[in-house]
């Protein structure tokens, strides 16, 4: 009685067995006619969200000046010290930002640079904010030194920008 | 039932030099259309696993990445011959070339069917299933040979496996089959392909699929062993193995065994779509060499399906899948196949 269980319940398993190697089958099968979850990247590129910290950049007002004071905040909030800020004093003939002082170099080593974040979060006039550009690759280690001309929004009071590369400006 | 002569398209074969010229072009035909195909097929299994995978597979190189495989072959080609140390010096290079001679042998009597019907391109022995079951018994020697000579317990485990999995799954292999001889009478190959009935009304060709389907199931089951692919791919178990038999090969050696491991997979589709679906039998149609291409390419979606799906078994449960179950029910096949054969007739 026992052994009849026994070989009962061994004939339901085989019909299960091949009833799974089915399942199996048609679900790998119904993998096929959904849409391709790749991006082919580089022609095409996955989007960045609004917080999304990449390449740094220097702000400006809406009337050209600079954002950036030269309090060197950003350099003592910066974990790995990859920022250097210079600063030097506006005068009337010569006005760079609004308030006393400006920034007369700003470099960030981005060999250095982590992306926290934490620069953004120092600066009290909200001049340097992290974009969405993360394809910062490069040729030497001197050209990772991003100087303050490459970091500058385009001046939208002069018509020629001064830009290096090809980023676009964050919005 | 059995012919020894060949049929004769066209007083070719009659001819003594006729007969040399047919042959030797049909032979540089056939190696160059298998190497292509081969070629084709490693494309096709890529794009097709994308495809389960939700991925493209490979697609830079030339339209929908069609010039890949040329890319590899180049690759691999110019790669450095690099042999470790302590391998056996002639056993190490004659595995891979064992590997794709047998690969490739096996094609000389396989018939493909011309547009103008049914003919052969070779040769047309009558004991052709049997010849091509020779030659691929032969890949178990390529696979030992290249284990034990490499000199690496990877490859010697690889090679040991494999030689077990061949033999046993073989069996199953010959005896699914031996139901197809026993209802064409014939182990020419394209009399199989070719089979035909005269019941009552009907009179006319009848995929054997239809007479033998266990035949057909203990085929399929064992044909994906014998050629070492997912779930029965224990030899090249990469996980355990590293890479099996192929851990030590590399450049145009690593090439022949690849080759000749899709030239395989080729092989038995074009078997299967011979022994069960009649192949490229006039029958077909005028176009049977098309009805046969497309048969051939359906067995290797199978065969890439099955890949995309199963998980690898258990060195355990291979063996009692092929000793407890495929090798009985083969018995049984034959025998219930001979019981209704004597009494049918």
């Amino acid at each position: 009685m026992a052994e009849e269980r026994e070989s009962r319940r061994r004939r339901q398993n085989v019909v299960q067995d091949v009833a799974a190697l089915a399942t199996g089958l048609k679900t790998t099968l119904s993998e096929v006619f959904k849409p391709l979850v790749t991006v082919q990247y580089p022609e095409e590129k996955s989007t960045r969200s609004e917080r999304y910290r990449g390449r740094h950049y220097l702000r400006r007002y809406d009337n050209g000046l600079e954002r950036c004071i030269g309090c060197e905040l950003c350099a003592a909030a910066c974990p790995v010290g990859c920022i250097l800020v210079i600063a030097a004093e506006n005068t009337d003939e010569h006005r760079v930002s609004p308030g006393e002082r400006h920034a007369k170099v700003y470099e960030i080593n981005m060999l250095r640079c982590i992306f926290c974040g934490y620069c953004e979060d120092a600066c009290p006039v909200q001049a340097i904010v992290l974009g969405p550009e993360y394809e910062l690759s490069n040729v030497s280690r001197e050209q990772f030194v991003y100087t303050k001309e490459m970091l500058l929004e385009p001046n939208p009071a002069q018509q020629d920008p001064i830009r290096v590369g090809q980023e676009e400006p964050r919005r | 039932m059995i012919r020894l002569t060949p049929p004769d398209p066209g007083g070719l074969y009659t001819n003594a030099v006729g007969h040399w010229i047919i042959v030797v072009a049909a032979m540089v035909a056939v190696i160059f259309v298998i190497l292509t195909a081969a070629a084709y097929t490693v494309w096709f299994e890529r794009v097709g696993l994308g495809r389960f995978q939700r991925r493209p597979g490979p697609n830079r190189v030339g339209p929908f990445g069609l010039m890949q495989l040329a890319a590899d072959g180049v690759k691999l080609a110019t790669k450095e011959s690099f042999a470790p140390r302590g391998v056996d010096p002639v056993l190490y290079v004659l595995a891979p070339a064992i590997m794709v001679v047998a690969a490739f042998l096996a094609w000389s009597v396989i018939p493909i069917g011309l547009s103008s019907g049914f003919t052969y391109w070779i040769a047309n022995l009558n004991i052709g299933i049997l010849l091509v079951f020779a030659v691929s018994s032969m890949n178990a020697y390529a696979i030992l040979l290249g284990g034990w000579s490499s000199n690496n317990k990877y490859s010697l485990l690889g090679g040991l496996r494999a030689a077990a999995q061949l033999i046993s799954y073989e069996m199953a292999l010959g005896l699914s089959l031996v139901p197809v001889f026993m209802i064409a009478g014939s182990l020419r190959l394209s009399d199989i392909a070719s089979y035909s009935v005269h019941w009552g009304f009907y009179s006319g060709p009848v995929p054997l699929i239809l007479l033998a389907p266990l035949s057909f199931v203990i085929y399929l089951v064992s044909a994906v062993a014998e050629t070492n692919r997912t779930p029965f791919d224990l030899p090249e178990a990469e996980q355990e193995l590293v890479g099996g038999y192929l851990t030590e090969y590399s450049g145009l050696k690593f090439v022949c065994f690849y080759l000749g491991e899709y030239v395989n997979m080729i092989t038995v589709s074009a078997l299967a779509s011979l022994l069960f679906f009649a192949g490229a039998s006039p029958a077909v149609g005028p176009f049977a060499w098309l009805a046969f291409f497309v048969k051939i390419v359906f067995f290797l979606f199978l065969y890439i399906w099955l890949r995309a799906t199963f998980p690898r078994l258990r060195y355990d449960q291979l063996m009692r899948l092929g000793w407890k179950v495929m090798l009985p029910l083969a018995l049984l096949n034959v025998v219930v196949t001979a019981v209704v054969l004597v009494a049918v007739q």
